[in-house]
């Protein structure tokens, strides 16, 4: 029986490099192959797994500049907007977020792509004339250091369960 | 060691495969297929990629709180303290991404736990550490389809 928690603590720190990375994963859960296998296709048919494969580094590969676009929309356009920005392939998130006031009154967030600011810049102005957005409040925060990027680890195993506790 | 790779497979490689990886019991061998190099080419190359820091892993991404908790959050960091206060949240488990930006909220990191109570209990130890407040931004709506992210290398036909 595959037990899916044992399989996510794996799972979540890529695939292993070898012949049948499945086969692996179940012997370290105590599973078979085949169920691994079935049980990732349902994970990814219940949208649990929103992508399997390759995950790159952008900065790495000469996409330097991240802008993270904020906006404050009217509640009654915010699911407008955020499908409508999310739907540009340079866009690679749109999420609604709670406004903290009065510190924070943005409740979209979109994160735009690009090799430099002027690219990321073009992209922008480019949703804001395609979404009909002109008259939205918005601000743009470019990344200028990465300190860390590295997957999600959602479950951590034993020995690293205590920190910051 | 490994072989030199064409730009164009190089292309293939990392921007036809960030979804639809095969669920077949041999994954890379129907991969290196497609790409026409052996599974042994291939699981080096991969490998070599990794170690670089081009790719970070091969592997899932999860839908954000589907799987535990997980939260955007933001400090206004005083400059001359930025990067001490930068390393204490990287060194944290459950911090992935970790970013300095252009606002005077200007550290933004996601935090990921198993459970609300615990992500909670994380951002609290790190505002007792820090002697900061800590903005947290949990999703409430995702409206994009994560289709990976659109590679233009030089020399790729589509760019």
């Amino acid at each position: 029986m595959l037990d899916e928690r044992q399989l996510l603590t794996v799972l979540q720190h890529g695939l292993p490099l070898v012949s049948r990375p499945y086969a692996t994963i179940a012997e370290q859960i105590g599973s078979t192959e085949q169920e691994v296998i079935d049980h990732i296709a349902q994970m990814q048919q219940r949208g649990d797994i929103k992508r399997f494969g390759v995950v790159v580094r952008h900065r790495k590969l000469g996409y330097q500049s991240n802008g993270m676009v904020v906006w404050d929309i009217p509640d009654d356009r915010v699911d407008e907007l955020g499908v409508c920005f999310g739907k540009f392939e340079f866009v690679n998130l749109s999420y609604r977020r709670p406004r903290r006031l009065p510190d924070w009154p943005y409740n979209l967030f979109c994160m735009i792509h690009g090799h430099d600011r002027e690219d990321v810049m073009r992209n922008l102005a480019q949703m804001i004339d395609s979404c009909q957005a002109g008259n939205i409040p918005h601000a743009i925060l470019f990344s200028t250091e990465c300190y860390k990027q590295r997957g999600a680890v959602y479950i951590h195993d034993q020995t690293a369960a205590g920190h910051g506790a | 060691m490994h072989p030199v790779h064409s730009q164009q497979q190089l292309y293939r490689l990392l921007n036809d495969f960030q979804h639809d990886f095969p669920l077949s019991p041999t994954p890379y061998a129907d991969m290196a297929a497609k790409l026409g190099m052996s599974e042994t080419e291939l699981l080096e190359w991969l490998k070599a990629l990794q170690d670089e820091g081009s790719i970070s892993r091969i592997g899932a991404v999860f839908r954000p709180n589907r799987i535990g908790a997980s939260t955007l959050a933001a400090m206004a960091v005083p400059e001359t303290r930025l990067q001490t206060v930068a390393d204490l949240i990287s060194s944290y488990p459950s911090v992935n991404h970790n970013y300095k930006r252009e606002h005077h909220f200007n550290l933004w990191f996601v935090v990921t736990a198993e459970n609300e109570t615990r992500l909670e209990s994380i951002l609290r130890d790190m505002e007792q550490r820090s002697g900061l407040r800590v903005l947290s931004l949990p999703m409430e709506k995702d409206y994009h389809i994560d289709l990976g992210f659109p590679l233009q290398l030089a020399g790729n036909p589509h760019a």
